[in-house]
Order: C-alpha cells, then structure tokens, then sequence
C-alpha cells in the first residue's frame, strides 16, 4: 500500500523530478537560466498542441451538433485536420494592405500571442507546477490579459480597413466592459482565500470534507463568481455568443479582416491560447485547481486533473457556440453593465457576510438567497423596462 | 425563469450531439466519393451515342443525319459523314458517322439533340463525375467515349428504354412486314407478269431469268 501511494506521488511530481535531474548536469551559474527555459518551454509546446486539439474538437462538435460528420478526411477521424490546415497556412500569401501601418500590422499578431502566453506564468497546471509563484499573480494575470485588447486595437488600427476598424472598436468596448465583472467576481476569491497567489488559493481549495472537495465554486457566492467569471471570460476571448468583434456574417471577420496566412494563423492561436488561460484562471479560483474532485481520486496525478478540468471547460464553451446566437451590441452592453456589474457587486457583499456568519445552514440560506434573489429580480425588472416598439428609420426610407 | 430558453437550446444541441453518435437517420451526409446517392431515373447530364449489340462502330444508331449538330444551341456537336455506308445491326447499308464530338465544357444539358434525332441513337447519360485534369482533351468527348449500349441506356434510364425499344421493335416489325408484303407483291406481280408472258408471248421467250 505504502509502495503505490508512494509510485503516486513520484508520478505526480515525475516532471517536478525530472526537471531537477536535468538540473543537475548544469553548472551552478546557467541553472536560472535554464530551469526558466525548462519550465517555459513544456507551455510553448502543450498549449499550442492544445489548440490543435481544440480546433478539431470543436469543428468535430459543432459538426455533430448540426448533424453532420464534421472534418473526417484527413487522418484517421481527421486528426490530422489541424496539421492541414497549419501547412495550408503556412503556405499561403502574407498580404498587408498598401495603406496599412506595416510596423504595427506585423506587430499586433506577435503581441497578441506574447501577450496570450503570459498568462501561464502564474497558472499552477499541478502540485509544485507553477512557473513562477508571485504573491501578486492573480492582478498580473489580469495586468497581461488587459494587453490582449491593446494588440486587438494595433491590428484594427494598422489594417486601415472600416472592418477592422470596426470590429476593433467593438472588441475594444466588450472586452473593457468586461473587463470589470471578471475582476469583481474574482475578487470574492481574493476575498476568502487572503492571497493573490494563485498557488495558495489552489491550496486552500485541496482539503475534502468526507469525500467532497473545498472547492470555493461549492459556495454560493463563489457559483455566483464562477457564473459570473465564465460570461465575462467568454466574452473575454471573443467567443460566441460574444463574438461581435469578428462577426464573419456582419464584419468579415473583424479586427484581423485585412490579416491573411501565418498571421492570421497567429490571431486564431493568439484566442485560442488566451481562452485556454482564462480558462486555467477559472479552474485556479474556482475549480480546486489541479485539486482532484473526490477525495478518493487523489492518487492521479494533478496536472492530469488540471487538463481534464479544461477540456470539460472547452467543451462547454465549444457547446455554447453550437447554442447561442450572437447577442447585439445594445444587449451586449446591457449584460455587462446592468446585470453582471450589480450581480458581482453584491456577491462581494455576499462573500464578506459568508466570512462573518457562523458555519453553519443559516449562512447558507442566506448567502443562496442573497444570489438567487436580486439574479431573479435583475432580470425581471430589466425584461420588464424593455419597450418593444416599431422602430423608425430616419435616414433608409 | 431566467435563462430557461438557454438551458432548452443547450438540451436541444446535447440531443443533436448525442443522436448524431446513435441514430444514421440524422446525419443526413453522403460520403460521397464512397457512397452515393441512388440514381434518379429522370437525371440527366451529357448526351451520349447508343448502340445494337455489341461492336460499338457496328451497331452505332446513328446515321450522320446532322439535325443533333444543326439544332444543337451552343453548338457543341461536330459530326463528319463518312463517305461510305456500312451495314447496321439489320444489315441494311446505312451512312454513319466518320467523326462525332461533343464538347461537353459547352454542353449546356438542353437535351433538344435528344428531341430531335429520329433515330433513337442520342440520350442523355447520367454521369457527372467528369472532371478532368485535361481542360481540352479531357472534356472533348469523341465517339469512342461517347458510344454506350442499349444495356446501359436500359440500366440508367429504364422506363424511357423500354419504351424506345418497343417503338423501335415495333418500326422494325412494320418495316419487315412492308418489306415483306412489298416482296410478296413483287414476287405476286411478277408470277402473274410471269404468268401471262408465256401466255402472251409463249414462243417467243422462255419463263424465268428476269424475276427481279
């Protein structure tokens, strides 16, 4: 018995081992160094090959969500779509239009992937796996993902195209917008655990009661944050049903209209990368991490915990796209600031009257209804202020 | 209830997922280098030469009487007329065709070659996949390619073939039957013409020789 639980944890920690021994053959002066390259060089390849993952997964789903077989040409199942379409990008013609501010044009995809992957600096993928401990890693988390919109609005600019214009000031809006209830449904967190570090808010959620975990997302007002976080994450990474900023059916394909090849390519991997970390982010607050969800399932190793975690969080997301059609720019911004800003305010209110309540089913009910109240009078009272109206056109008639 | 309109677009696309994985009926796809759809009966694409039998450049219907290539809209249809005739599948000494091509990158499918021959010798084929790598050679459709059995126009277009081979039976039959009653006639005129020469002429002329 003591063998496996001892095999286990050597499993869990293999890379952590494994690292070191490599560590060892380097002089004392490189080893900085070099255990940086270590670390950083497993994310630059697991996410990418991630996103090749995602990108099938998510044709092969939104496929069978409307009955059909999805990409099966190229591979066996058409695994091997993503490597297609990677040569196929590869191979095409970079074009940058006449007009454009080429420094800027070639710089936004660069800065939109640097600015995607940084964000795994503070992302604990399992046990003693976290690049870099900061005790502030949540607010840089958000500091990098803020840049995102900075290289989405250097491409809208730099194209000079009215698309990519447009779809960048509309990105810009969203992701500002929400912005602001993605940091004030973490904060609840923040709130609980005491720390900005991501690696001691993982800890705290690792202790089970019986056989289930301490996950803060098993609380009311962190379901409420983990609701509110995973909307404004969508909207984040410009993801259906909020995908106005590169709506293909209005806009062509919005901010990266005049982006064509390898840079395009870069864009696509950029989001996918972005969401991945959101994701991860979400999974650090709310999911217990690379925490295991039953107590009696500890003995698989955390990273694998941490994965599976995020492909049931893409396949949701991949399930959203399938679902929901794109929400106007009016709704849009009514979602964000009329319903989710007030709901992630008054979860702060909920999470600090869970701190000062005694244990107990009392705090219980009052938190849940402090949640499930003013969600429900919110949004009548929203439905109930909207006038339907024929609209007049002032200027097409 | 908020959000209930969600959760039942979400059921709904789960039931898509799911039953795509249990039910065939779903996925209406064809895979269709593999699998195809069965033919319908009434499809047409490109014209083709029917003929008799089995020798192609024997039994080919066609007479080389240009009115396919005359009526054709686009003009698609060249036909050369050999300058010889050779016997067709009754025997009977026909002209034919020395060359006959049909552009089918001009082909527009309008099927009036088909109305208009009195032959019974053009139809339209059903074969689409004609894709070629060859944008001259491969789409210029010469005789060889285009001449295909009264089995295969029995196969792709049944109920139109029986009907043209019963007509054409039939036509066949007449046309014996005229020949035939037009010979007994002769035969009959020339028994009597026979008849009463010797009559008429009995010492001058012996019966026989002339019957033509």
């Amino acid at each position: 018995m003591t063998h496996l639980v001892l095999l286990a944890q050597q499993l869990d920690q293999i890379f952590v081992i494994a690292k070191h021994w490599l560590l060892g053959f380097v002089p004392t002066a490189a080893q900085a160094l070099v255990s940086a390259i270590i670390s950083v060089v497993p994310i630059l390849i697991v996410f990418p090959l991630l996103f090749a993952i995602t990108t099938w997964l998510e044709r092969k789903g939104l496929g069978r969500i409307q009955n059909r077989y999805g990409p099966n040409r190229v591979g066996p199942f058409g695994l091997l779509q993503p490597i297609a379409d990677g040569i196929k990008s590869l191979t095409k013609e970079d074009i940058v239009p006449k007009t454009a501010d080429h420094a800027v044009h070639f710089l936004a995809p660069v800065l939109l992937v640097a600015a995607s992957f940084m964000g795994y600096a503070v992302l604990p993928i399992g046990r003693n796996m976290v690049l870099m401990n900061l005790n502030a890693g949540v607010l840089y988390f958000f500091a990098i993902g803020s840049m995102m919109e900075l290289a989405v609005f250097m491409a809208g600019w730099s194209s000079r195209s009215k698309y990519s214009l447009l779809g960048a000031m509309r990105a810009i809006a969203q992701m500002i917008s929400y912005e602001v209830p993605l940091v004030l449904a973490s904060i609840v967190i923040i709130m609980q655990a005491g720390s900005l570090s991501t690696v001691s808010i993982v800890e705290q959620q690792t202790s089970y009661t019986g056989i289930w975990p301490h996950w803060f997302v098993f609380t009311p007002w962190g379901f409420a944050g983990f609701v509110l976080f995973m909307i404004a994450a969508t909207a984040e990474s410009n993801r259906s049903p909020f995908d106005l900023p590169e709506g293909e059916s209005e806009i062509i394909a919005g901010y990266y209209t005049e982006y064509s090849g390898f840079k395009f390519a870069l864009f696509f991997l950029g989001e996918y990368i972005g969401m991945f970390a959101t994701s991860g982010m979400a999974i650090t607050l709310f999911l217990g991490g690379w925490s295991a969800p039953f107590s009696f399932l500890t003995w698989i190793p955390s990273y694998v915990w941490f994965f599976v975690k995020l492909l049931t969080i893409i396949s949701v997301f991949i399930w959203i796209r399938g679902t929901l059609p794109r929400l106007r720019m009016d709704q849009l911004m009514n979602l964000a600031w009329e319903f989710m800003l007030p709901m992630a305010l008054l979860n702060l209110f909920t999470a600090a009257l869970w701190h000062f309540m005694p244990a107990g089913l009392s705090r219980w009910l009052v938190c849940t209804a402090l949640v499930v109240v003013p969600c429900i009078l919110l949004s009548r009272g929203l439905k109930q202020r909207k006038k339907f109206q024929v609209r007049t056109y002032h200027y097409s008639e | 209830m908020v959000g209930k309109g969600i959760i039942q677009g979400m059921a709904e696309t789960a039931r898509n997922f799911f039953g795509s994985y249990v039910s065939k009926q779903r996925l209406t796809t064809v895979q269709y280098p593999e699998e195809r759809d069965p033919q319908i009966e009434r499809a047409r694409s490109f014209p083709f030469l029917v003929y008799d039998g089995t020798d192609p450049e024997q039994g080919l219907r066609c007479v080389a009487c240009l009115v396919c290539e005359k009526e054709c809209p686009p003009k698609c249809i060249f036909i050369e007329k050999a300058a010889d005739k050779k016997p067709d599948v009754a025997g009977k000494p026909q002209p034919y065709p020395a060359v006959f091509n049909i552009d089918i990158s001009v082909c527009m499918s309008c099927q009036i070659c088909v109305e208009v021959c009195p032959f019974d010798s053009i139809k339209m084929d059903v074969v689409y996949d004609l894709s070629s790598s060859d944008r001259f050679g491969g789409l210029l459709l010469d005789k060889q390619r285009l001449a295909k059995s009264n089995e295969y126009y029995n196969a792709i277009h049944s109920t139109e073939a029986a009907a043209v081979d019963a007509r054409l039976s039939e036509e066949r039959a007449a046309a014996q039957a005229k020949a035939k009653a037009a010979a007994e006639a002769k035969a009959a005129k020339a028994k009597a013409a026979a008849e009463a020469k010797p009559a008429a002429t009995a010492q001058t002329q012996p019966a026989g020789g002339d019957v033509r």
